[in-house]
């Protein structure tokens, strides 16, 4: 009893009633997407929003089950749960029924449940528990690659069902582990190589080469403040170009500028390791670890995009503006976008959404719900939603913070993280900012799985931050 | 681990910028950018346009003679096509496959986002079959159209026909669209407004199969369509059937006229042509056919066809003899018959006849010597002192009379005929100071004088109502519709019209028209003769019938058909009687008998082979 009234005192009642808000708008909006005027009743069970809201009803009961167990559970069960969820995603491997090309459901009693969303929180545990440990230190190289062991095998098991959306989901514990000391430059370059990556498929490779020969030479001028020096590069760079020009010509050997131009850079950079070695000049060092980083991300870029599967090209070939086949793979990220378009300042009003009741957007259910906010609703009440899930985002982070405990922190962190993760990129591909791969956005999106899987990634943590005061005591 | 607790407000400051470049991004769709709204109409609303049926056209007694039938056009959204089965589809239409291809392109140039017609005027069979299959078809659908459907095989220059609007006609008025039809001539064309009606239009939802969902806002923005008005012709459908059969195998007009009040109760241009073969898929190649055709069935001659008026014109030469006092009915000249006759200078043949003749007995004879002098009188009237002067009188009396312009605003292809000015005499001669006997031809009707039958018809018109007529018409002015009809008064005293038309009824019994003679019915005729440099003359004959309170005029004009008592005085005689008394006396079955099986051209079903070796006779 005593136990009891602690935990109502101690709970962050901010976040529960965020959580419900979503939860209900999210219900509100599958009604709307769904809507048909045959089917009327709101308690259709033949129905998505009936079935949605059997769904809803059943995560309410598993989140007071978890608010009701003891939070030791958790830290001390954290890797054993990530074992059964991994054994979970394996064995549906073999089990699993296949559904819009991905192999990556259970089916019982006719219901689906999905285990790479529950891998989500079972990996956050399994994170949790390993850096709160004595002796992780996220720079040494024992820690990062425990860290990646724990990463690599369920985001393995997800792309082997064919879910690569899924499985992306978990770079976003790079936020984790900058929070946890992981060098900020590493947090960077995450960002850079995704420029790159853009800027590869979008741009020559002549004109990328081009931009990062500059930036380094440009960083070399900046850190040596010695211009003699530079131009001698520059004029190296430049002779072994032209020289291997004359040579192509000579030879007339079949090979493309932009190869010329990088064994010009290779012979620089190989004659500028000597002197770099002998005087030792630590900051150039890292400038030239940094330019041939980019360029093997560049290449590394083009042969992987060879590698793709044809609508994950398409996909993205779209995203970037490359094709505009608006009756082919564009046309899912078009719909959406004048479905979101035409809602203007206030929206059609709840039901009235034309791109909606007529299913001129596929998959309004689940992936481009948002759509159906943005069309019925408005800038207004897309706004309102972005600014609930900013609101709630923003108070886990501040709840994280508050933590006694490193593994409640770090778990915290996750759960930001993931949700952050969902939230940026699955609206973003309704607007046409982000590739369509194909995430839930959580609360909203219909589906059992999505819908427990975040209130149990959710739950724990209260419960972690509800017990934040007994810790010590 | 708090060295590290600044970090938070990096990482919250990455996730408040990604939400304020989402925000952004939301308003700039959602409230800047307004370009989505239309293309999410654009997705759900399609706006179906509701044809209305054209008006319908009757005869004078009510006998329905155009009507409409349905027809089926099939109609692309080209944005919404995805790869489908061509094969099949051509074969359910029975086209050709490039034409499709041909077709489907031309609408996406069109363009892609509004529906144009793929394939027009589908028959019921096809449509029946396309429309089970059309669920296939993504971004196709049918519409029903109507098209005309004609009651008889025959006046098509008076219906004329609709075609397909051309980019010129939609420039000039918006509320037509391509595939829309349009009168392209006869009445179809002077009374389009009257007979199209309003176009309505239907706003539908529809999703993402565009399978229709309801009406857009319960049809608050529906507009119904308005059915074109009705017409009613002045013509007597069974009197026009038979003229046709008369007609058939012959060249030539009819025109008559109710010369009280300007109706027009017949109106045969022949050869004509069945109007329903300018419907439909083939109507392109039959127009193709018809207008090689030597005979020129798209000419209509009764108000197109320019034609000396031959010795109809005496009546008016005499009228206006008498009007202006030049000559009395007592005035007598010689002729000397076949031998030609010296006047002033000039000699002037005539056919053997007793001599001298009075006025009446001119008429009645048709004597060209007579009219030579009274033509030669007019002009050298001592009122005038100038031949010109004369001239120019008499031109503005011919004028009145409804001559040498057009009269008839029911028909767009009505030509001026030609009563020459003076200029052109001046240019022709290279003097002002031309003598009468230069322009000699014109006093029987000849030389630069050229009038359609309408026109001629409309001369006897004056010469029946004794001093008027009324604005030939063929639709009756109902309201709504702006066609005026007026009397005309002809500005000569009833006196003479009397002595005039007293010799054309003394020709009908005694003279060069006795052959159109109806028991019973006292008519009044003047025949007419054509001299055609180019082959036979043509048969003319100007009559009305009874001779009081006359209820028809008649204007027959035959090309080549020889003499007027010929073919154009039989076959008006016939016609009178049919109109007048309903059935051709058994007196006159034998006359009848000759004219419909007489033939004046080469058979028609020869035109086409053998056209190198026919050479047009006129």
């Amino acid at each position: 009893m005593n136990r009891q009234s602690e935990l109502l005192k101690n709970i962050d009642w901010l976040s529960i009633l965020l959580y419900t808000v979503l939860v209900f708008m999210g219900w509100l909006n599958i009604y709307a997407a769904v809507y048909d005027e045959s089917h009327s009743s709101i308690l259709d069970i033949g129905q998505r929003y009936g079935k949605q809201l059997m769904w809803i009803g059943a995560a309410f009961v598993l989140a007071i089950f978890i608010l009701l167990t003891d939070s030791k559970f958790f830290t001390a069960f954290s890797l054993p749960i990530y074992g059964c969820v991994i054994a979970l995603l394996a064995a549906v491997l073999v089990l699993g029924v296949e559904s819009h090309g991905a192999r990556s459901w259970f089916e019982v009693g006719g219901i689906r449940i999905q285990p790479a969303e529950f891998g989500k929180f079972a990996t956050c545990l399994a994170i949790a528990n390993v850096m709160s440990r004595h002796g992780f230190k996220i720079m040494r190289l024992s820690s990062l690659l425990t860290l990646g062991i724990l990463l690599v095998i369920p985001v393995g098991l997800i792309i082997l069902q064919n879910d690569t959306g899924s499985a992306l989901v978990y770079s976003s514990f790079i936020f984790v582990m900058y929070r946890e000391g992981l060098h900020g430059s590493l947090l960077l370059l995450c960002f850079i190589s995704i420029a790159i990556f853009i800027f590869t498929l979008l741009y020559p490779p002549m004109a990328i080469l081009s931009v990062i020969i500059g930036g380094s030479l440009i960083a070399f001028l900046y850190y040596r403040q010695n211009k003699q020096e530079f131009y001698r590069i520059v004029i190296f760079l430049i002779g072994c170009f032209l020289f291997f020009w004359f040579l192509k010509w000579l030879l007339e050997l079949e090979i493309d500028l932009d190869k010329l131009l990088l064994y010009s850079y290779l012979l620089t950079c190989l004659l500028g390791i000597y002197f770099i070695y002998k005087r030792k000049m630590k900051h150039i060092m890292l400038v030239l670890l940094a330019s041939w980083v980019c360029i093997g991300a560049s290449i590394g870029v083009d042969y992987a995009f060879d590698k793709l599967q044809a609508h994950q090209k398409d996909r993205i070939n779209n995203l970037l503006g490359i094709e505009t086949d608006l009756s082919g793979a564009g046309y899912n990220v078009n719909q959406s976008k004048i479905a979101i378009g035409s809602g203007g300042l206030f929206g059609k009003g709840f039901l009235q959404g034309t791109q909606t009741k007529y299913n001129f957007v596929p998959e309004q259910s689940t992936d481009f719900i948002f759509c159906t906010i943005g069309e019925e609703w408005g800038f207004i009440g897309s706004t309102v939603v972005i600014g609930l899930f900013l609101a709630f985002i923003l108070r886990i982070i501040y709840l994280a913070e508050r933590q006694r405990s490193d593994f409640s922190r770090i778990y915290g962190y996750g759960v930001a993280s993931i949700l952050f993760f969902h939230v940026a990129i699955n609206i973003g591909m309704t607007i046409g900012l982000a590739p369509v791969i194909g995430i839930p956005l959580p609360f909203f999106s219909y589906g059992g799985s999505s819908l427990w899987a975040f209130t149990i990634l959710i739950f724990i943590f209260l419960r972690l931050d509800a017990n934040r005061l007994q810790l010590f005591s | 681990m708090n060295k590290y607790t600044h970090r938070k407000t990096v990482i919250s400051a990455i996730i408040i910028c990604v939400c304020c470049i989402y925000i952004i991004r939301l308003f700039y769709m959602q409230v800047i950018d307004d370009s989505f709204q239309m293309k999410a109409m654009m997705n759900s609303q399609r706006v179906v346009t509701q044809y209305p049926a054209r008006g319908l056209i009757y005869d004078r007694n009510g006998k329905l003679l155009v009507e409409n039938q349905p027809a089926y056009d099939l109609m692309v959204l080209p944005r919404q096509v995805k790869a489908f089965d061509t094969t099949e589809l051509i074969q359910i239409l029975g086209i050709e496959k490039e034409t499709l291809i041909r077709n489907l392109e031309k609408c996406r140039r069109y363009s892609l986002y509004k529906t144009s017609v793929l394939i027009s005027q589908i028959t019921a069979n096809k449509y029946a079959i396309l429309q089970e299959k059309l669920y296939k078809y993504p971004g196709f659908f049918m519409q029903t159209r109507t098209l005309r459907k004609y009651n008889v095989s025959h006046s098509a220059d008076v219906f004329g026909y609709i075609g397909e609007v051309n980019q010129a006609q939609i420039d000039r008025d918006s509320s037509y669209a391509p595939g829309d039809y349009i009168g392209v001539s006869g009445l179809e064309k002077t009374y389009e407004n009257v007979l199209k009606g309003t176009k309505g239009k239907q706003i539908l939802l529809v999703d993402n199969y565009n399978r229709i969902k309801g009406s857009y806002k319960d049809g608050a923005y529906d507009q119904p369509a308005v059915v074109g008005q009705n017409l009613t012709t002045t013509l007597d459908i069974d009197l026009q059937e038979y003229a046709y059969r008369l007609m058939q195998n012959k060249r030539g007009g009819i025109i008559a006229i109710e010369p009280s009040t300007g109706e027009i109760l017949l109106k045969v241009s022949s050869p004509g042509y069945d109007p329903q073969l300018m419907i439909g898929l083939e109507r392109g190649k039959n127009y193709r056919q018809l207008s090689i055709d030597p005979n020129k069935p798209l000419l209509d001659r009764t108000v197109s066809g320019a034609y000396p008026p031959g010795s109809t014109f005496k009546t008016l030469q005499a009228l206006y003899g008498l009007k202006t006092g030049v000559i009395t009915p007592a005035s007598c000249f010689e002729c000397y018959g076949k031998s030609k006759t010296p006047i002033g200078g000039i000699r002037m043949g005539c056919h053997n006849h007793q001599s001298p003749l009075n006025l009446y007995q001119a008429i009645q004879q048709s004597c060209n010597p007579y009219f030579v002098n009274v033509w030669r009188r007019i002009l050298e009237d001592d009122k005038y002192h100038d031949v010109r002067k004369a001239y120019i009188h008499w031109r503005d009396f011919i004028c009145s009379c409804g001559l040498g312009s057009k009269i008839c605003p029911d028909f767009s292809n009505e030509i001026n005929g030609s009563i020459p000015e003076p200029a052109i005499f001046d240019r022709k001669f290279r003097t002002q100071d031309w003598r009468w006997s230069y322009i000699m031809s014109l006093s029987i009707g000849q030389g630069e004088l050229e009038l359609t039958p309408l026109q001629i018809a409309n001369m006897g018109c004056v010469l029946a109502n004794r001093g008027y007529y009324v604005t030939p018409h063929i639709v009756r002015p109902t309201e709504g519709m702006n066609n005026r009809v007026e009397k005309h008064i002809v500005d000569c005293d009833r006196k003479y019209f009397d002595i005039v038309v007293e010799g054309m009824s003394m020709a009908a019994t005694g003279g060069t028209a006795r052959g159109a003679s109806i028991d019973s019915v006292q008519i009044c005729g003047k025949t007419g003769t054509a001299q055609n440099p180019h082959g036979e003359d043509h048969s003319i004959f100007m009559a009305f019938a009874p001779k009081d309170h006359p209820k028809i005029v008649i204007a027959i004009y035959i090309e080549n058909g020889g003499f007027g008592a010929q073919y154009a005085v039989p076959i008006g005689g016939l016609i009178m009687e049919k109109y007048l008394k309903g059935t051709i006396s058994p007196r006159k079955k034998a006359i009848e008998e000759r004219m419909l099986n007489s033939s004046l051209i080469e058979p028609i079903q020869k035109k086409s082979g053998t056209s190198q070796t026919e050479t047009p006779a006129d």
